[in-house]
């Protein structure tokens, strides 16, 4: 069976008609992991016998002739950073190297009561931090592609694991484009939930004002499958939002078929200026006309503080990140001096120290200082409570902005997956490719990546990846454009 | 630069990181370009403008103050590196 190329909703009609089954699907995915992990490197850790085992529990099912839950026996990929009971949860980091978590995150324990099934933890930046996967302790990812370039980043393994057929679909985390970033170089959706529209109990904490776990996809369709399942208020979360705002009943008929006939599309003129990739431009805009004559209405629009974005962000995330880390001590879990033959520890800061040395990256321990230093005694104000102040004003532009349109429309990237290495070296280019999905994150509203076409590099082919920017809760929205847009494309 | 070998040690010291040797070099300049970055947001005029901490507007989240599952001690100390009758076991601070 061909699963590479079915939606959920076909899989679970091959279910219930016997064309296929759970540990046949199971099966298939191991079978293209064994062929193509070697080369992609998409995984941290795999667990084959009790993927086939929960399999095994869904074709009884079958048998016995009950009906499934739309989820039930689809194969996925965690990402890294969030924690399923007695796995290791490495977060991409050598700290977390043994680390075994004594719970399930919110977003596994639905799944699996939803009856997808845990295929492995996918690799990831080290703590999320990172636009490329490459600074993960364990491995580089490479974009399936063209295996010089590098997936994105950070949930660069999730993204590489559905595009590349080794799992139906994927769960990352988004900060500041992690989800929507590597979805759009590996060429699948990808969600970034409105901030408190997901649970993020369970999800290692990077940036906690910021951080939001979202689906990568094949389709649209299994986007909205998957959200529904995990958005909800969560009594564990205390900033996951209770109130009725926060509905996942999505009505995947209507999101199919109401089109996008007299919405208003914004265009955001800062994100087609300079430093964009002229042929992303054009795939872009080419994707706007096609709107255009589906009856949607489009209007240039400005979000005058877009420029400030990636500075806001890199100064308020670290902060949050440096004493997020601060818990990584070598005490109460993860790697620890106290224990290692090859380290003398004397007292309580030589733990530290040595045990946080060794444990922590580059990257990881480069935003940890940069975050120390924007929060420290004669800094604060001049960094931290500025950018918190700039924050306010990339909000209220698109609190205004959605006052005249539905949702906006930009490339989710400025340009193609680069190469691998390009950039490692250079920590504000790198930096730099976030440029186009840091607003929204700031802003804290949704939004959705999807393929909209190929172009040819040096002789591969590359996808581009569309954004759409939506409100405040309105996913529905975005999927309902992002339906219409992949019928377009596809055609 | 606005981080010089002092100001990078000084910053060592309040993150508990060690960063020596050749890393010393490379550590302060790529820093400091990361903060000469920041200065472009001080071409804005915030002066009436309000901070913003976090996006949703929810204000004092708490739960009823009842005794709920949690998890046991020994889950709890399962990934301790060092533990003794069960406590995290932690070196003399002095």
């Amino acid at each position: 069976m061909d699963f590479e190329k079915l939606t959920i909703p076909e899989i679970h009609k091959q279910f219930h008609e016997g064309k296929t089954s759970a540990v046949e699907l199971v099966e298939r995915a191991f079978e293209v992991i064994d062929k193509k992990e070697k080369d992609l490197g998409s995984f941290i850790s795999l667990d084959r016998e009790e993927a086939l085992k929960a399999a095994e529990k869904v074709d009884k099912k079958i048998a016995r002739g009950e009906e499934l839950g739309i989820l039930e026996g689809i194969p996925f990929a965690l990402k890294g950073n969030i924690v399923m009971k007695d796995k290791i949860a490495t977060c991409g980091s050598q700290i977390l190297e043994n680390f075994v978590s004594p719970y399930d995150a919110t977003v596994v324990k639905k799944l699996k009561e939803a009856g997808a099934i845990v295929v492995g933890m996918s690799n990831m930046d080290e703590f999320a931090m990172g636009s490329s996967t490459e600074t993960s302790f364990y491995k580089k990812t490479r974009n399936p592609h063209d295996q010089t370039r590098v997936p994105g980043g950070s949930s660069g393994g999730s993204a590489v694991a559905v595009a590349s057929g080794e799992v139906v679909f994927a769960l990352g985390s988004d900060t500041a484009g992690s989800v929507r970033q590597p979805a759009a170089f590996c060429g699948v959706v990808g969600l970034k939930p409105t901030y408190g529209a997901v649970s993020r109990y369970g999800l290692v904490a990077m940036a906690s004002s910021l951080d939001q776990i979202g689906p990568i996809t094949k389709n649209v369709t299994d986007c909205v499958l998957v959200q529904r399942i995990i958005q909800g208020p969560d009594a564990r979360d205390s900033t996951c939002v209770k109130d009725k705002r926060n509905s996942s009943r999505y009505d995947l008929e209507s999101i199919q078929n109401l089109g996008v006939k007299d919405l208003k599309i914004g265009v955001p003129q800062e994100y087609f200026e300079k430093g964009l990739d002229k042929k992303v431009k054009e795939k872009v805009e080419a994707v706007i006309k096609l709107l255009e004559k589906k009856g949607a209405k489009t209007e240039k629009v400005s979000l005058p503080h877009t420029d400030y974005a990636i500075a806001t962000y890199y100064i308020l995330s670290p902060a949050e990140v440096s004493s997020n880390l601060a818990r990584y001590d070598g005490i109460r879990y993860g790697y620890s001096a106290t224990v290692d033959p090859d380290k003398k520890t004397d007292d309580l800061l030589s733990v530290y120290l040595e045990s946080r040395k060794e444990g922590f990256g580059n990257e990881a321990k480069r935003r940890i200082m940069v975050g120390t230093y924007v929060l420290s005694s004669g800094y604060y104000d001049a960094y931290y409570l500025k950018a918190q102040k700039v924050r306010s004003l990339i909000q209220e532009d698109f609190e205004g902005v959605f006052k005249k349109v539905d949702f906006l429309i930009t490339p989710t990237t400025p340009t193609l997956a680069f190469k691998l290495g390009e950039k490692l070296d250079d920590p504000l280019q790198m930096y730099m490719s976030d440029v186009m999905t840091v607003p929204s994150s700031l802003a804290g509203v949704p939004a959705l990546s999807l393929p909209c076409g190929i172009i040819e590099k040096d002789g591969k082919k590359l996808p581009v990846g569309l954004q759409l920017i939506g409100n405040y809760f309105e996913e529905a929205k975005l999927f309902q454009v992002a339906c219409a847009i992949e019928k377009l494309v596809n055609k | 630069m606005p981080i010089d070998k002092k100001q990078l040690q000084h910053l060592c010291k309040l993150a508990r990181l060690t960063i020596e040797g050749k890393q010393e070099n490379k550590f302060e300049q790529q820093l400091s370009e990361i903060v000469d970055y920041f200065e472009k947001l001080n071409k804005l005029d915030t002066k009436k403008v309000k901070p913003t901490a976090q996006t949703t507007g929810l204000l004092n989240i708490t739960r009823e103050d009842k005794v709920d599952d949690s998890l046991s001690q020994n889950e709890v100390l399962k990934n301790a590196p060092d533990k003794q009758e069960g406590f995290f076991k932690v070196k003399s601070v002095l």
